[in-house]
């Protein structure tokens, strides 16, 4: 059975994605800084038809188009789109790869009729990228390198005939040769591909090199070339059959430390960490046990995640006996290897491990620590976010002295906008002594806080006689007395 | 009615005696949290129940403990947040637990809490309500803030339980400078003329 092979080629990549998040109506272009200038990278057809084109300097292009729209090219996000069409590629056949860096390679072999032949299917991919919003030009041939010639250089159109004839009639730039081997064979007047294959060997190679003749060979089949497709994800699960089933803790931990390793070696292998972990524990009469463990940090040290298992295990009813355990990590993140240090890094990984511990109890994203936020408002000066996710970072700033707790405002009696000399809150009676103030705080009007809507506070840190010291502050916009906080 | 002691057994009873629980109660529970966790230098986590609307400020203690050295737990009730103080007391990778209790805890619980601190070498303390408080201690303590015409940073802290010691008061206030507790003396204390 002939191979037949489906170049994809979309010419305006970057572009469309620009523009399938944010529509714009007018000449766009995304820029990329290129040897200490803004050149142009990818347009679109707008920006096209007013005579742009790509590699073009930002600020010509502007000189040329007034109303031209840009914004900075982000080429790691196209890679990932290109791995996001090469997933959706798979609908069609198994075997995908790519082609450069805007390109798709499909190896349709026998798979075509499932679509009810090439054109159908041909005509599929466009339909459904068009309606994606994506430009595509495609071609269809025996060979990756006809192929692509097609894609890049024909009609679009599938064809199907001897390699020569068909690709004989393309300029010699669609045998993927480089800018320079291509200019110099148009001035030995080697237009076509036809033109080329007809020159004696010999001679093209000394002058050009081999390259030339491996790209028509391929081209023409004579030449073999692979596809490769994209690696499967990987998969991270391990599975222990028993012969007899076993029931008490200690050999079901001795079996999971046997699936740890097995798995922590693979994580290891691929440079990953385990985020999640999920042992299922199957017993004799088929029912499923399953533990989920949650890790604060991504780990791969069997030693380490083996302790954290042993709360779930003690819980596990083990009805007649398990006999098949099941390990698989079903959230893994990249740990890279990393050069132990005494310099810096953590000491060693037990407060990760209690977080994991504690978070297995009450949740892990109940465990929290404080992150200085860029605010004013003394509520909004710290955000409160998972430990597990977050990391300590940033610098704490205190310009004015904060109370140690702060309560939700509790209104109290109080008149003016001096102080009140007595005050009662929660049921306890003081008098005040003295009271350091005001400081006036704005609401952040950008923000709409409901808790700020009475306006602006001026706050007193306000010393009882009785010993408390109570953080008051007063609304002037509306007048009231409120409790928000207590000092040390 | 509990004396003034010697000015020098201070730094005998604080910092408390080390791999034990201890419980602190009284209006300025919080300043001695804070001011304890400052002094062991380490790690601290602090555990509490999830509904509690009062917010301990990162801003306000900040002087006290870095507040990136502390991380909060919030259990649904007091049994999680008794179960997780005995994980952090077990395993000792925190210098000082807090845990902040709304309801009093029997004796079990709190010899639990005594065993795990001592297995794990590290300190808890309770912040408990006042007038309650759990037998299985090793010291409890009673802190106010006291009105100063000069000082707004002045304390008292009362000894008011102590398995291995005489019942104490000292009247302290914080050095900013030295971000540190010092005890005021008793000529100190007296009006000034």
């Amino acid at each position: 059975m002939p191979k037949r092979v489906v170049s994809l080629w979309f010419p305006r990549l970057a572009s469309d994605r620009f523009l399938r998040a944010r529509p714009i109506d007018a000449p766009f272009a995304l820029t990329q800084r290129q040897s200490n200038t803004q050149r142009l990278y990818c347009l679109n057809l707008l920006a096209t038809q007013q005579g742009l084109q790509r590699g073009m300097g930002h600020s010509d292009a502007r000189a040329f188009c007034p109303d031209l729209q840009s914004h900075p090219a982000d080429l790691v996000g196209d890679q990932r789109f290109l791995h996001v069409l090469a997933r959706w590629a798979k609908r069609y056949c198994p075997w995908v790869g790519f082609e450069g860096v805007d390109g798709l390679v499909l190896d349709i072999t026998g798979a075509a009729h499932l679509f009810g032949g090439e054109a159908t299917l041909l005509h599929d991919i466009h339909q459904r990228l068009a309606r994606a919003g994506l430009l595509v030009k495609s071609g269809v041939a025996d060979t990756r390198g006809a192929a692509w010639a097609f894609a890049h250089h024909g009609t679009g159109e599938a064809i199907q005939a001897q390699p020569l004839d068909a690709i004989g009639r393309l300029p010699v730039a669609a045998l993927r040769l480089e800018e320079k081997v291509c200019v110099g064979l148009q001035r030995l007047g080697v237009r076509f591909v036809c033109d080329l294959s007809a020159l004696p060997r010999a001679t093209v190679t000394r002058r050009f090199g081999s390259e030339v003749l491996l790209r028509l060979d391929q081209a023409l089949g004579t030449q073999a070339e692979s596809i490769s497709p994209l690696p499967n994800p990987s998969r991270y699960r391990v599975r222990l059959s028993l012969p007899d089933p076993i029931g008490l803790e200690a050999d079901v931990m001795a079996g999971t430390a046997r699936l740890l390793d097995q798995l922590c070696g693979k994580l290891k292998g691929r440079e990953m960490g385990a985020r999640v972990l999920l042992l299922t524990l199957r017993r004799v009469d088929k029912a499923n046990q399953q533990i989920e463990l949650r890790l604060a940090c991504a780990m791969r040290d069997p030693l380490r995640i083996l302790p954290l298992f042993e709360r779930g295990v003690g819980q596990i009813d083990a009805g007649f006996g398990i006999d098949q355990l099941h390990l698989a990590a079903t959230l893994v993140e990249p740990l890279p290897v990393q050069q132990m240090s005494h310099a810096h890094g953590r000491v060693d990984g037990r407060l990760d491990d209690l977080i994991t511990r504690i978070g297995n109890r009450i949740g892990l994203e109940n465990v929290q620590r404080f992150l200085p936020a860029d605010s004013h408002i003394p509520e909004r000066s710290y955000i409160i976010a998972p430990a597990a996710y977050s990391d300590p970072a940033g610098p704490w700033v205190n310009l004015r002295e904060r109370p140690i707790q702060l309560f939700p405002p509790e209104p109290i009696m109080g008149a003016g906008p001096s102080p009140p000399a007595f005050l009662r809150w929660r049921r306890m009676t003081f008098r005040v002594e003295r009271a350091t103030g005001p400081e006036r705080i704005a609401p952040e009007w950008w923000l709409s806080d409901e808790n700020w809507r009475s306006g602006v506070r001026d706050y007193w840190k306000v010393e009882t006689k009785q010993g408390r010291r109570l953080w008051l502050f007063y609304t002037p916009q509306n007048p009231g007395w409120f409790v928000q906080g207590q000092f040390a | 009615m509990v004396d003034y002691a010697m000015l020098s057994d201070f730094p005998d009873h604080f910092p408390p005696r080390p791999n034990r629980v201890h419980e602190v109660c009284g209006p300025n529970a919080f300043g001695f949290a804070f001011a304890l966790a400052g002094h062991l230098r380490g790690s601290v986590l602090w555990v509490r129940e999830a509904w509690q609307a009062d917010q301990i400020n990162p801003a306000g203690f900040s002087p006290y403990v870095d507040p990136h050295s502390l991380l909060i737990a919030k259990g649904n009730d007091q049994t999680e947040v008794l179960a997780s103080a005995e994980e952090a007391l077990r395993s000792g990778a925190v210098a000082l637990t807090v845990i902040e209790l709304t309801k009093p805890i029997g004796l079990t619980a709190g010899r639990r809490l005594q065993l795990a601190a001592e297995a794990g070498q590290s300190m808890g303390l309770c912040i408990v309500p006042e007038g309650t408080g759990s037998n299985a201690v090793e010291t409890r303590w009673h802190c106010t803030s006291v009105f100063d015409p000069t000082d707004s940073t002045l304390q008292r802290w009362e000894l008011i339980k102590n398995k291995s010691g005489t019942l104490t008061a000292w009247d302290v206030r914080w050095n900013a400078e030295a971000r540190r507790i010092i005890v005021v003396s008793k000529a100190r204390e007296r009006p000034v003329p």
